[in-house]
């Protein structure tokens, strides 16, 4: 924990479609110095073959266009240029990407869910490399599930463009099977008046190292980041959030709550804001906490907020990280409720308010039940 | 007949001793009433009965119906008829009254009451003692005023049916018509027969709706005098004075 010392707008600096651009990451460097490097299989370096198995399948509601299309499409890379190594090889690399558009002014009727599965066994078979355009066509409404479940080594670009007055949710579950490794970047393109709600769920898997960033291109968009991380042994779950306000007017709120438990069981939170001299009346906070449910768990949570205009209507953040407050197990317990319940309830708690944000019911059940099923381990 | 001993108790908090040596008998049908100087181990029973991990007991026994307490897990104690109503009860972020009390009065009961006779006995509970009904969907005393949270409290008691009660400070913070309110679901616990009170208050004022059978002066980690309801009018007229000077 603790602040960091180099300013967002120097870490967030270098942008390119060409792995070569970025050096490979010693595991020095600021953004890569609490990755595993070593459990990356190869994503970082260029020797992770792509060999590997991972299907992308679109449910799509019926007002919702889904196509597949190759590397030379004009809107790929529209919204998005990979902000570092891993994300820059994904782009190298991918074969096919799958473009889904809603319509002009289309209120989707029901949610658009995208299925990515793998099919490998843990981390077996290579590397997949993948890339999913999500445009939301101005004032066109849609909600959007990205499942991801399997064995898997997958590197991925997600683009989401959200035009004038459009509203995008979208839901990213990463319930990878054990021993899976998912580095992805899912970045938000804000148009004038957009909104954009993004609800992450990280469980599975043994590496995930997901990068949500957003950017506005015109004033009055408002995006909301939030998050759920459940960390068992030996997991490294880690999450880089990267809000870019640089016109004025506008919001984000991030929200990101975590629990650990077991030995090795790691987490990180990064926060990074930055408000740039011409966004005047931006209103941002940022919060992570985390729940250390055992000992041997450690969840490393760095906010990071650098201001160069004197002009916001809000900015803050907080972090922090602790384990279950004995005072509430002794409430509880003292009302009759065994440990093992007590326990339960005051992590439904600690989740509570972020799962009601999920508007998708079977998602929000899906949810509960895993960390039903996680606390019961 | 159910009865609560507080054998020759110690209890440390770190190293330092706050309770030295407390001799206590509750029984079914009987009022106690405990009251003392602040800072003289009032709460440090009531928590170390109840079993609070910051309490060490250093010698002494509590037992229930023969039972030792203090072997029990703080669960137990509550399964087995103890209820602390706190003198600060805890705000639980995230968990709501009434997921709180359905979890609680399963657990005490030994299995999940039917829904519907739940939230009958919930909603009457609640208009006994003034509980505005949605409170309900509140978190657990979250913003709770001091005596919301004090309402609360007994609204656990009558719902747990414990078969001995320490309400400590249950009266503190009360206007005079919560006092009335909440001293009226004290009675009628007390009413439903078996049951025994130990109530911890600094003033008279709720002896008069709760009336006790006996009154003992706490000081310096003891019971240093005990006697009948009169005992609760001469502390209000003399103070503690006299028996913070003898315990020193
Ligand atoms: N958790 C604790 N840590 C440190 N000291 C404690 C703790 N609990 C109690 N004490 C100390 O023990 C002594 C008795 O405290 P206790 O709360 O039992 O008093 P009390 O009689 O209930 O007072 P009041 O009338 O103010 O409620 C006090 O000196 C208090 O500071
Ligand atoms: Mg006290």
């Amino acid at each position: 924990m603790g602040l960091e010392t180099m300013p967002v707008s120097k870490l967030h600096a270098e942008s390119s479609y060409d792995p070569a651009d970025f050096p490979v990451p010693t595991g020095r460097e600021e953004e890569w110095r609490f990755t595993p490097l070593s459990r990356l299989k190869g994503l970082h370096n260029g020797t992770a073959a792509p060999t590997g198995n991972v299907v992308v399948e679109v449910d799509a509601a019926p007002e919702v266009t889904v196509e597949t299309v190759g590397r030379d499409d004009s809107r790929i890379g529209a919204a998005y240029v990979p902000s570092d190594r891993v994300s820059a090889q994904a782009y190298a690399s991918f074969e096919k990407a799958t473009v889904i558009t809603v319509p002009r002014e289309v209120v989707a009727s029901r949610p658009t869910v995208i299925n990515v599965r793998g099919l490998g066994e843990g981390a077996g078979h290579g590397a997949t490399y993948g890339h999913i355009v999500v445009r939301v066509e101005p004032m066109a409404q849609a909600v959007l599930v990205l499942d991801h479940t399997g064995g898997a080594v997958y590197a991925d670009n997600v683009e989401f463009a959200v035009g004038e007055g459009a509203t995008l949710k979208v839901v990213s579950l990463q319930d990878w099977a054990d021993g899976a490794v998912h580095v992805s970047h899912h970045h938000a393109q804000l148009g004038k008046d957009a909104t954009f709600r993004s609800f992450v769920v990280t469980l599975g898997g043994d590496l995930v190292r997901l990068s949500p960033s957003v950017s506005y291109t015109a004033p009055g968009g408002d995006a909301d980041l939030t998050g759920l991380y459940f960390v068992d042994a030996g997991q490294h779950l880690e999450h880089r959030l990267w809000v870019d306000h640089g016109v004025p007017n506008c919001r984000s709120n991030v929200t990101y709550k975590g629990a650990l438990q077991g030995d090795g069981a790691h987490a990180v939170w990064i926060g990074d804001v930055i408000i740039r001299a011409e966004a005047e009346g931006t209103d941002t906070y940022e919060l992570n906490r985390n729940l250390l449910l055992t000992d041997g768990a450690r969840a490393d949570s760095v906010p990071n907020l650098e201001i160069l205009t004197g002009e916001v209507a809000g900015a803050g953040h907080a972090s922090a990280s602790g384990r279950l407050d004995d005072e509430h197990i002794f409430y509880l317990q003292a009302r009759g409720i065994p440990y093992d319940e007590a326990r339960r309830l005051v992590v439904h708690g600690f989740f509570a308010q972020l799962l009601e944000k999920i508007e998708v019911e079977e998602i929000r059940e899906r949810v509960l039940s895993a960390v039903e099923a996680e606390l019961a381990r | 007949m159910s009865t609560l001993e507080i054998r020759d108790l110690h209890v440390a908090v770190g190293d330092k001793e706050i309770l030295r040596g407390v001799n206590l008998t509750v029984s079914a049908g009987e009022t106690h009433a405990i009251m003392g100087p602040n800072g003289s181990g009032k709460s440090t029973l009531a928590y170390a009965i109840a079993g609070h991990p910051k309490y060490t007991i250093t010698s002494g026994a509590v037992l229930l119906d023969g039972e030792d307490m203090l072997a029990m897990s703080v669960d137990e104690r509550a399964r087995a008829g103890l209820f602390l109503a706190m003198q600060y009860p805890v705000e639980v972020p995230g968990v709501s009254v009434s997921n709180f009390l359905r979890s609680a009065v399963t657990a005490v009961r030994g299995e999940a009451p039917k829904l519907r006779e739940f939230a009958k006995d919930l909603k009457n509970g609640m208009d006994a003692l003034s509980i505005d009904p949605a409170f309900a969907q509140r978190n657990t005393n979250e913003g709770f005023s001091g005596g919301e949270k004090k309402r609360h409290e007994i609204l656990q008691l009558e719902l747990l049916k414990p078969k001995i009660a320490v309400l400590d400070e249950t009266d503190s913070g009360l206007d005079v018509d919560a006092l009335r309110v909440v001293s009226e679901g004290i009675n009628r616990f007390r009413d439903t027969g078996d049951t025994g009170v130990l109530l911890i208050t600094h003033y008279t004022r709720i002896l008069r709706y709760v009336k006790p059978d006996f009154v003992h002066v706490f000081a310096g980690g003891r019971i240093v005098e005990e006697g009948g309801p009169e005992l609760a009018d001469k502390l209000e007229d003399e103070g503690y004075e006299s028996y913070v000077k003898a315990s020193a």
